[in-house]
């Protein structure tokens, strides 16, 4: 039996994934673009960890953090009311740190492309470093915007191992497309499987395929 | 009057430099640096524009205190009234001729400036053209138009006309002369070339190896100073008559013909060699 919920709980993730991050990484990301010293090497490396780490490591972790039984989830449960752990908030927070390089590296490329005569023009002119930024760098990196949301929310939907560790598999709550897969393969419901997996190759092809699309149309605007 | 004391360790290309100069420019005059490659030019018009903190030292323009090392004072370059001219123009590609000069303005500002600008910069007609669709020379127009919209005391100029062709150099100085003086400004230009530098400037400072060789006028300077300019070109042709040999070597795009009768040196037309001027007469060298 097909149900509709998984995907659109994988569409809802995926898209509060990539609105949030891209708040958070581009400031970030204009942090890391600019001269280096050791702390900023160090968390470039922080980073990138969810690169190479298998995810299972990463939802463990923050299983561990997010539980009521462990000081953090205590804190929260305590104060806050929030309980991070198989909710769909929880899901998010992992999904938004699973998630960071995608939208990061792809602006941090873009900010370091640029000649820095165009910010200390804009410094010249008199513009703070938050006006040289959303009005003279950010509109000349289209491009790197568009492959950090695209690949963000690509990255969303193809979660699985961090997804399962902190959501678990609560059906409308946690139970994203991925894990049903996961589901439906385990009780043999090959029929299923097959049909989430379809959606969910079709939508990664059409992300990526608009992605190209625009990108090139950027590309050759500037050009 | 700007009054500056800058010392600063730099890295070039030869190794480690040490630059420490002193100078004061009086008000509404036109200096310019003129020094070899890696003497230190750029890294004094980048300190005066805040972009590069000098180790020691002092910046004052009129009573504002810039920079001030003992007194740990480093205006920011947004606090500083300065306009900054780049060799590679630095203009905004997402906004169109006007809006990059409209971005310099603040809200309240007059924004009729904008149309005198376009007017004294022969712009008027491209407002609303795209960056990436300008010339070399319109595109440094608009760099020039953007740099003094907010009316700076300082106008800090680096190789802007390095990169343009001569024609439209020369109109470019003339436009340079024109803003100086319509908007009493402070300028100092960062150039390697003689004919602009006597065209434009009051003063002409000589900077070797970070620190001032000589400060004097542009005539004095070319003509009596201890001053050798250094060009590379190659050869396109040797003309010889029974008392005299002609070498025609091609120089930054210009055709220059010297009489080299006096050098036993034997060229070959297509060699690579150095034109060396000793007080404005050219010599030709081997490579």
């Amino acid at each position: 039996m097909i149900e509709s919920a998984p995907l659109w709980l994988t569409l809802k993730l995926a898209f509060f994934t990539t609105l949030i991050l891209f708040f958070v990484a581009t400031p970030l990301a204009n942090w890391l673009a600019s001269k280096k010293n050791i702390f900023k090497t160090i968390a470039e490396v922080i980073v990138s960890m969810p690169l190479v780490l298998p995810p299972s490591v990463i939802g463990f972790y923050m299983l561990l953090a997010f539980s009521p039984g462990n000081a953090f989830g205590e804190f929260l449960e305590k104060y806050f009311s929030v309980k991070l752990v198989f909710s769909f908030e929880g899901l998010l927070i992992a999904s938004i740190i699973y998630s960071l390089p995608f939208m990061v590296h792809p602006i941090q490329s873009g900010l370091s492309s640029l000649s820095p005569s165009l910010k200390e023009a804009s410094y010249s002119l008199g513009k703070t470093k938050w006006q040289t930024l959303i009005k003279v760098l950010l509109p000349n990196i289209k491009s790197s915007l568009l492959t950090g949301i695209v690949l963000t929310f690509a990255h969303t939907v193809g979660e699985f191992g961090v997804v399962l560790m902190i959501g678990g598999n609560i059906p409308g709550k946690t139970r994203t497309a991925s894990v049903a897969i996961y589901d439906e393969v385990e009780a043999f419901n090959y029929h299923s499987a097959n049909v989430y997996a379809v959606i969910l190759i079709v939508l990664s092809f059409l992300i990526l395929f608009i992605m190209y699309l625009l990108n090139r149309k950027i590309q050759v605007k500037y050009l | 009057m700007i009054d500056f004391a800058l010392q600063k360790k730099l890295h070039t290309a030869d190794g480690e430099m040490y630059l420490q100069i002193k100078l004061q420019i009086e008000s509404r005059k036109f200096v310019s640096l003129y020094g070899s490659s890696g003497a230190g030019k750029t890294s004094v018009l980048r300190m005066l524009a805040g972009f590069m903190k000098p180790d020691n030292g002092c910046i004052k323009m009129n009573d504002a205190v810039w920079f001030d090392a003992s007194k740990r004072i480093n205006m920011q370059p947004q606090q500083r009234s300065i306009g900054f001219v780049f060799q590679d123009y630095a203009l905004f590609p997402n906004m169109n001729v006007r809006q990059n000069i409209v971005f310099a303005l603040n809200k309240n500002a007059d924004k009729n400036i904008v149309d005198e600008l376009l007017e004294l910069t022969g712009l008027t007609m491209l407002a609303s053209r795209k960056i990436e669709t300008l010339s070399g020379g319109q595109k440094q127009r608009v760099a020039l138009a953007r740099a003094i919209a907010k009316k700076p005391s300082l106008l800090l100029l680096d190789e802007p006309l390095s990169a343009i062709d001569n024609t439209m150099r020369a109109q470019l100085q003339t436009t340079l002369l024109q803003v100086h003086e319509r908007f009493n400004l402070t300028t100092i230009l960062v150039s390697h070339d003689m004919d602009e530098i006597i065209k434009l400037s009051d003063t002409v400072i000589h900077l070797e190896h970070g620190t001032i060789q000589q400060s004097t006028t542009p005539a004095e300077f070319f003509m009596h100073g201890n001053n050798t300019q250094v060009l590379t070109g190659n050869i396109i042709s040797i003309e010889e008559n029974e008392t005299q040999t002609f070498t025609i070597v091609l120089l930054n795009n210009r055709m220059l013909k010297i009489n080299s009768t006096e050098h036993d040196v034997n060229f070959i037309v297509g060699e690579k060699v150095e034109v060396v001027y000793r007080n404005t007469v050219p010599v030709i060298r081997k490579l």
